[in-house]
C-alpha cells in the first residue's frame, strides 16, 4: 500500500509541475490544484497510514489514527481554497486588464 | 502596572482619532490629539510619584519566556525623564502645529503621525525586555519616515526621508546584532538582568563585538559623525516635526540607549575610546558647520547634531558625574532647542523664508518673537541665569577634571572650549542676522508677529530656561536625581546644581568661550570667504551617496541576472532548486525503512487507477478546458475517498465540499477565459517540462517512500490523551482546531478573511467580457432554470441548513465542525443561485455578505479574548454539562463559539466569491441566465 501511495503522490506532483509549467493561466490553475492534492495527502500521510482507527475517542480502543497531521490538512485544504480562488481571480483581472490570458501578461 | 503599558497604548489607540476629528474641524482635531496626549499623561502621574519616591515600576507578561521573549515595560528615573519630555513637548508641538500647518496640509495625517511615533518613543525609552525595545526603536525610524516625508510632494522631502530611514535602519540593524550578542552573553533579554551583569559583559570575549554594534546603532540615530549627514536633510520636514525630532525624541534615542546601557557596558577602555572621540568629532564638527549654514534650520540642525556630540562625550567619559552633566544637558538641550525650532518656524511662517541671507531687521516687526529667540539662543550659546549655562559649565568641569587627573594631556579642555566659542558664534549669528543687521530688503511678505498661540508653546519652554536657569535645584534637580540614580544604578555621586561656583576653570572657560564666540562673529566675513573656498566644498553626503547609486546598480545587475521576466523559466528555476536540494539534503541514505508495510487491497489499487486516469487525463486534454476540469473533479473525489479509507472522516468532509465550491469556481472562471488553449509551447519546451515533471514527481515518490517505511513516534500522544478531560471534545481533530492549536486556526482564518479582501478587491468594477458563442460557434443556451432542480433546491435548502447545524454541533465529538458547516452552507446557498439564477436569489437573499468574514472573525478572537476575562491565557477554552428542558442534558464548550466564528468565515468567503463572480456574468448578459452552466 506505501508504494501505492507513494507512486499516487509523486504521479500528483508531477502532473501538477508539468501543468503549473504551461504558459496560460487556465492550464497553471489545473497544475495548483494538483499539486495541492499532493502536498496534502503527503502531509497527510506522514501521519502514516492506519485503516479504521479515527481519531474519535472511544472507551475501550486503544489505536488511533494521528489526529495532528490531520488538523494541519484541514485547514491546509481550506486555506488551497482560498489561494485558488485567488489566482483565479487574479487571472480573471489579468485577462480584463491586459487582454490575454498568458502568464507573463502578454502574448509570445 | 497595567498603566505603564496603557501609557504606551493609548497614542498608538488615538493615531485613529485625528483624522476622524478633522470631520469636525482643524481646531477639533488639534484637541483630541491633544486630549490623547493629556490622558496619557493623566495616567503617568501616580506612578510618576512613587518613580520619584525612588521606586523602579515593572510590568510584564509573559509571551515566549523559553525565548526570553516578553512585553514587559519599566518606568524608572531615566525612564520617567524621557517619558515627560516626550510628552509634554509633544503636547505643545501639537499645539503649536494646529497654527503652523496650512489649510491645504492634510491635519488629520500629520497629527496621526505624530501620535504613532510619540506610542513608538514611549514604547522605546518604557521598554525592559531588550528586543522589545529594538522593535519600538525600528518603529521610530518608520514612524519618522512618515513625519519626515509628510510634504510627500517634494523631492527634497522624500529624499531627507529615505536618507534618514537608511541610516537609522541600517544602524538598526547592526543594533539588533548588538543585542542578540549582549542578550546572549547574559542569557536573558529583560533589562534588569542585563544591567546587573556589569563584571559578566565584560568579561566575554564577545563584549568587543557586542559594543561596537550597539554603539554603531546609537551613533546612527543620534546623528553622530560620520553618520551625522541625515539630520539636515530630515531638515525637509514641517518644523513642528523638526522641532520635536531634533530636540526631545528621535535623536535623543541613541543617547537614551546609551545612557540606559550606562551601567552595563561602559567603564572600559574601548568604551572610552570609542564613544569621547565620536562624541568630540561630533561636537566640533557640528558646531563648526553650523556657523557657516545660511538656512535658519540648517544651522540649528547642525547645532544639534554639534549638542548630540557634547552628550555623547559627556556619556564617553564615563564616570558616573559625567554621566549626570550628560542627563542634564538632555533635559536642557530640549527645552531651548524645540523653542529655538519653533521661533525658525514662526520666522519661516511669518516671513515667508528661512534664509539668514535674506532676512535682517526683523525685530521691528516681531519683538515679542525676538525676544523669546533670544533667551533661546542665549542658554543655547550657554549664558549665564540660564538653563544651558550650567550644563555646559559642568561639561567644561569634567574635562578640566580629565585633563587634570585622568590623563595628562590639555587637548581635550582646549578643544571643549573652541566647541563652546562656536556655539555662542553661531547663537550670536542666529539672532544677530535675523533680529537686527540692518532692514530687510526682498522678503516675501511683510513679517508680522504670529498668532497668540503659536507663541504659547515657545513662551512655556523659554519660562523653563529660565527658571531652571536660575533655580536648577527646585526644578529640575529632583527630575534629575532620579534619572542620575536609574542611569547609574548605583550611589549618586556629589554634585550640586548652582549658578555661582566660584571662580573655577570652567567659569574660565566659559568666559573665554563666550568673548571667543563674539569675536568668531565679528570676524565672520572673512572667515565665510575663507569657508567657502576650503572646507564647504566638503560634504559627507557624497559618501552615502556613492553607496546608494553602487548599491541600486548592484541590485539592478542582480536582477537582470536572475529575473527572467517569465513565470514559466522562474517556475522551472525553483523546481530545479528545490530538486537540487532535495537530493542534496538526502543523497546517501538508505531508500527504504524498516517498517511493516501495510498490505494492498484490490478496491485501493481500482481506486488509484481511476486517481492516475483522473490526473493524467487531466494533462493530457488541458487544452479542452472543459474535459480537463472533469477529469480534475475525478481526482479530487478519489482523494476524498482516500480519507476515509485512512481513518480521516473529517478531512474527508472537508474534501469533498471544497471539491465542489472549487469546481463550481472553475467553471465560473472558465466561462469568461478561452474554452481552449492554444498550441503555443515548442517541442524542446515541452521536452523540458516533461523532464521536469518526472523529476519533481519522481522524487515526491522517493520521498514519501521513504517517509512511509519507516517507524516514527508521534507527538500525538498527549493530544489523545487530554482531548477529552483538557478540550472537552472527543473528536481529537477538531480539538486540536479550536482548542489545542486555536491560536493557528485564529491565523488562518485571517489569512483566509485576508485572501477575500483581496478577491473583493480585485473583483469590484471589475469589466469581462462573456462570450456569445462557444468555440464551435454554437450560441450559449439562454434557458430559464431546469423546473425541477429548481423546485428541489428550494425544498432542500433548510434540510442543507439543518445538515449544517448538526455537522457543527456534533464537531467537537464526532466527525464535522466549523469548516465543514461553514462549506456545506455555502454550498446550499450556492445551489440556489445555480438553480434559480442570481435575480431570484438575490430578491429573497438581501444585503452583502462579506460582512460576514468580519463577524466570524470578530467572534472567535473575542473568544479568545473572553477567557482574558477569567484570568486565563488568550483562547483557554472552557466546558461543562447543562440540562436543558426537552433537549436533555448537553455539553458546551467555549471553543464552539470560536468554531461558528470560523465557520461565518468560511460561509463569507465562499460566497464573496462565487457570488460576484456570478454577478459579472450578470452584469455582462443583463439576462437571469444560470452563470455557470458551461454547456452550450
Amino acid at each position: 500500500m506505501e508504494a501505492l501511495i507513494a507512486l499516487v503522490i509523486g504521479l500528483l506532483a508531477g502532473c501538477g509541475i508539468y501543468l503549473l509549467l504551461r504558459a496560460r493561466t487556465f492550464p497553471v490553475v489545473l497544475g495548483i490544484t494538483l499539486l495541492s492534492y499532493a502536498v496534502n495527502l503527503f502531509l497527510f500521510v506522514m501521519g502514516r497510514l492506519s485503516i479504521g482507527v479515527p481519531a474519535i475517542i472511544e472507551p475501550g480502543r486503544s489505536a488511533y489514527a494521528d489526529p495532528l497531521p490531520q488538523a494541519l490538512v484541514l485547514t491546509a485544504i481550506v486555506i488551497g481554497f482560498g489561494m485558488t480562488a485567488f489566482v483565479v481571480v487574479l487571472a480573471l483581472r489579468a485577462r480584463a486588464d491586459l487582454g490575454n490570458d498568458h502568464v507573463d501578461g502578454r502574448e509570445p | 502596572m497595567t498603566q505603564l503599558a496603557l501609557i504606551v497604548l493609548i497614542p498608538f489607540i488615538g493615531a485613529l482619532l485625528p483624522s476622524w476629528a478633522l470631520t469636525a474641524g482643524r481646531l477639533w482635531s488639534a484637541w483630541v490629539t491633544g486630549g490623547v496626549v493629556v490622558s496619557a499623561l493623566a495616567l503617568l502621574v501616580a506612578p510618576a510619584w512613587a518613580v520619584m519616591q525612588g521606586e523602579t515600576l515593572l510590568w510584564q507578561l509573559d509571551w515566549l519566556p523559553a525565548l526570553g521573549l516578553s512585553l514587559g515595560f519599566r518606568l524608572d528615573g531615566l525612564a520617567l525623564l524621557f517619558a515627560l519630555m516626550i510628552l509634554v513637548i509633544g503636547l505643545l508641538v501639537i499645539l503649536y502645529a494646529r497654527w503652523y500647518l496650512a489649510e491645504r496640509d492634510p491635519m488629520g495625517r500629520f497629527y496621526a503621525y505624530l501620535l504613532l511615533f510619540m506610542g513608538s518613543m514611549l514604547g522605546l525609552v518604557m521598554s525592559e525586555n531588550l528586543i522589545q525595545l529594538l522593535m519600538f526603536w525600528e518603529l521610530t525610524s518608520i514612524s519618522s519616515f512618515l513625519l519626515i516625508s509628510y510634504w510627500r510632494q517634494r523631492e527634497d522631502a522624500r529624499r531627507g526621508a529615505r536618507m534618514a530611514l537608511a541610516i537609522t535602519g541600517g544602524g538598526g540593524l547592526a543594533l539588533l546584532g548588538g543585542i542578540l550578542l549582549l542578550g546572549e552573553i547574559v542569557g536573558s533579554y529583560d533589562l534588569s538582568t542585563v544591567l546587573a551583569a556589569r563584571e559578566i559583559i565584560h568579561a566575554h570575549p564577545l563584549y568587543l563585538p557586542a559594543l561596537v554594534l550597539i554603539l554603531l546603532g546609537i551613533f546612527t540615530k543620534s546623528a553622530q559623525f560620520p553618520f551625522h549627514f541625515w539630520l539636515p536633510h530630515a531638515m525637509a520636514a514641517p518644523t513642528p516635526v523638526s522641532a520635536y525630532l531634533h530636540s526631545a525624541t528621535m535623536v535623543k534615542a541613541g543617547v537614551f540607549l546609551l545612557a540606559r546601557l550606562f551601567p552595563a557596558l561602559s567603564g572600559s577602555e574601548a568604551w572610552t575610546w570609542l564613544v569621547a572621540p565620536t562624541g568630540m568629532a561630533t561636537l566640533l564638527i557640528g558646531a563648526y558647520t553650523a556657523l557657516f549654514k545660511h538656512d535658519l534650520k540648517g544651522l540649528l540642525a547642525y547645532s544639534t547634531i554639534s549638542h548630540l556630540g557634547l552628550i555623547t562625550l559627556l556619556f564617553g567619559i564615563g564616570s558616573p558625574l559625567a554621566a549626570v552633566a550628560g542627563l542634564f544637558h538632555i533635559m536642557n538641550h530640549a527645552t531651548f532647542k524645540a523653542s529655538l525650532f519653533m521661533a525658525a518656524g514662526i520666522i519661516d511662517h511669518e516671513a515667508g523664508t528661512r534664509d539668514m541671507r535674506r532676512l535682517a531687521g526683523l525685530w521691528r516687526f516681531m519683538p515679542q518673537t525676538g525676544l523669546l529667540a533670544m533667551i533661546a539662543a542665549a542658554a543655547m550659546a550657554g549664558v549665564p541665569l540660564l538653563n544651558g549655562f550650567l550644563s555646559k559649565e559642568m561639561f567644561f568641569e569634567k574635562t578640566v577634571y580629565m585633563a587634570t587627573f585622568e590623563e595628562s594631556t590639555w587637548l581635550l579642555p582646549v578643544l571643549a572650549t573652541i566647541a563652546g566659542a562656536l556655539a555662542v558664534a553661531y547663537s550670536l549669528r542666529f539672532i544677530h542676522d535675523v533680529f537686527f543687521n540692518g532692514t530687510p530688503t526682498d522678503l516675501p511678505r511683510t513679517p508680522h508677529e504670529p498668532v497668540r498661540w503659536m507663541r504659547v508653546p515657545v513662551e512655556i519652554l523659554v519660562v523653563i530656561c529660565i527658571a531652571v536657569g536660575i533655580f536648577p535645584s527646585l526644578t529640575f534637580g529632583p527630575l534629575l536625581a532620579v534619572a542620575a540614580g536609574a542611569t547609574l544604578q548605583a550611589p549618586l555621586p556629589a554634585y550640586s546644581l548652582k549658578v555661582w561656583h566660584g571662580f573655577t576653570p570652567a567659569l574660565g572657560m566659559s568666559m573665554l568661550a563666550l568673548s571667543g564666540g563674539a569675536l568668531i562673529y565679528a570676524i565672520r566675513r572673512p572667515l565665510f570667504r575663507w569657508h567657502e573656498r576650503t572646507l564647504g566644498q566638503l560634504d559627507a553626503r557624497w559618501l552615502y551617496e556613492v553607496w546608494e547609486r553602487a548599491l541600486l546598480q548592484g541590485s539592478r545587475v542582480l536582477d537582470h541576472l536572475i529575473h527572467r521576466r517569465s513565470l514559466q523559466d522562474m517556475l522551472a528555476v525553483l523546481i530545479i532548486a528545490a530538486a537540487a536540494m532535495l537530493l542534496l539534503g538526502f543523497w546517501g541514505m538508505p531508500l527504504t525503512g524498516s517498517a511493516t508495510l501495510t498490505p494492498l487491497d484490490p478496491v485501493s489499487a481500482a481506486a488509484a487507477f481511476c486517481l492516475a486516469v483522473g490526473a493524467l487525463g487531466t494533462v493530457v486534454l488541458h487544452r479542452q478546458r472543459w474535459t480537463a476540469l472533469v477529469m480534475l473533479s475525478v481526482v479530487g473525489l478519489i482523494i476524498a475517498l482516500a480519507f476515509v479509507k485512512f481513518s480521516a472522516p473529517d478531512l474527508a468532509l472537508t474534501q469533498l465540499a471544497v471539491e465542489m465550491v472549487t469546481i463550481i469556481l472553475l467553471l465560473l472562471a472558465l466561462h469568461f477565459l478561452p474554452a481552449e488553449t492554444p498550441r503555443e509551447s515548442s517541442l524542446a519546451r515541452k521536452l523540458r517540462d516533461l523532464l521536469l515533471a518526472l523529476l519533481g514527481g519522481g522524487l515526491t515518490t522517493v520521498l514519501t517512500w521513504a517517509v512511509l517505511t519507516r517507524p516514527y513516534d508521534s507527538i500525538s500522544d498527549w493530544l489523545l490523551r487530554n482531548s477529552v478531560p483538557g478540550g472537552g471534545g472527543s473528536n481529537v481533530v477538531n480539538v486540536i482546531l479550536v482548542d489545542f492549536r486555536g491560536f493557528d486556526t485564529l491565523g488562518e482564518i485571517t489569512v483566509l478573511a485576508i485572501a477575500a479582501i483581496g478577491i473583493y478587491m480585485m473583483l469590484r468594477d471589475l469589466r469581462l467580457e462573456a462570450p456569445r458563442a462557444d468555440a464551435q460557434g454554437r450560441p450559449w443556451s439562454s434557458d430559464a432554470h431546469p423546473l425541477i432542480l429548481a423546485t428541489f433546491s428550494r425544498l432542500l435548502l433548510p434540510l442543507a441548513l439543518m445538515v449544517a447545524v448538526f455537522i457543527l454541533l456534533r464537531g467537537h465529538h464526532l466527525p464535522g465542525g466549523g469548516f465543514i458547516a461553514g462549506l456545506i452552507i455555502a454550498v446550499a446557498l450556492v445551489m440556489q443561485y445555480l438553480a434559480n439564477g442570481v435575480l431570484w436569489t438575490q430578491t429573497r437573499l438581501s444585503g452583502e455578505l462579506h460582512p460576514l468574514i468580519g463577524l466570524g472573525l470578530l467572534l472567535a478572537t473575542a473568544t479568545g479574548l473572553g477567557s482574558w476575562y477569567f484570568g486565563a491565557p488568550f483562547l483557554t477554552s472552557a466546558h461543562g454539562h447543562w440540562s436543558v428542558p426537552i433537549l436533555g442534558e448537553i455539553e458546551l464548550a467555549s471553543a464552539m463559539l470560536f468554531d461558528i466564528g470560523v465557520m461565518l468565515v468560511v460561509i463569507g468567503i465562499t460566497l464573496v466569491i462565487l457570488i460576484r463572480l456570478g454577478r459579472i456574468g450578470l452584469m455582462q448578459r443583463r439576462a437571469p441566465i444560470s452563470n455557470s452552466d458551461p454547456k452550450p
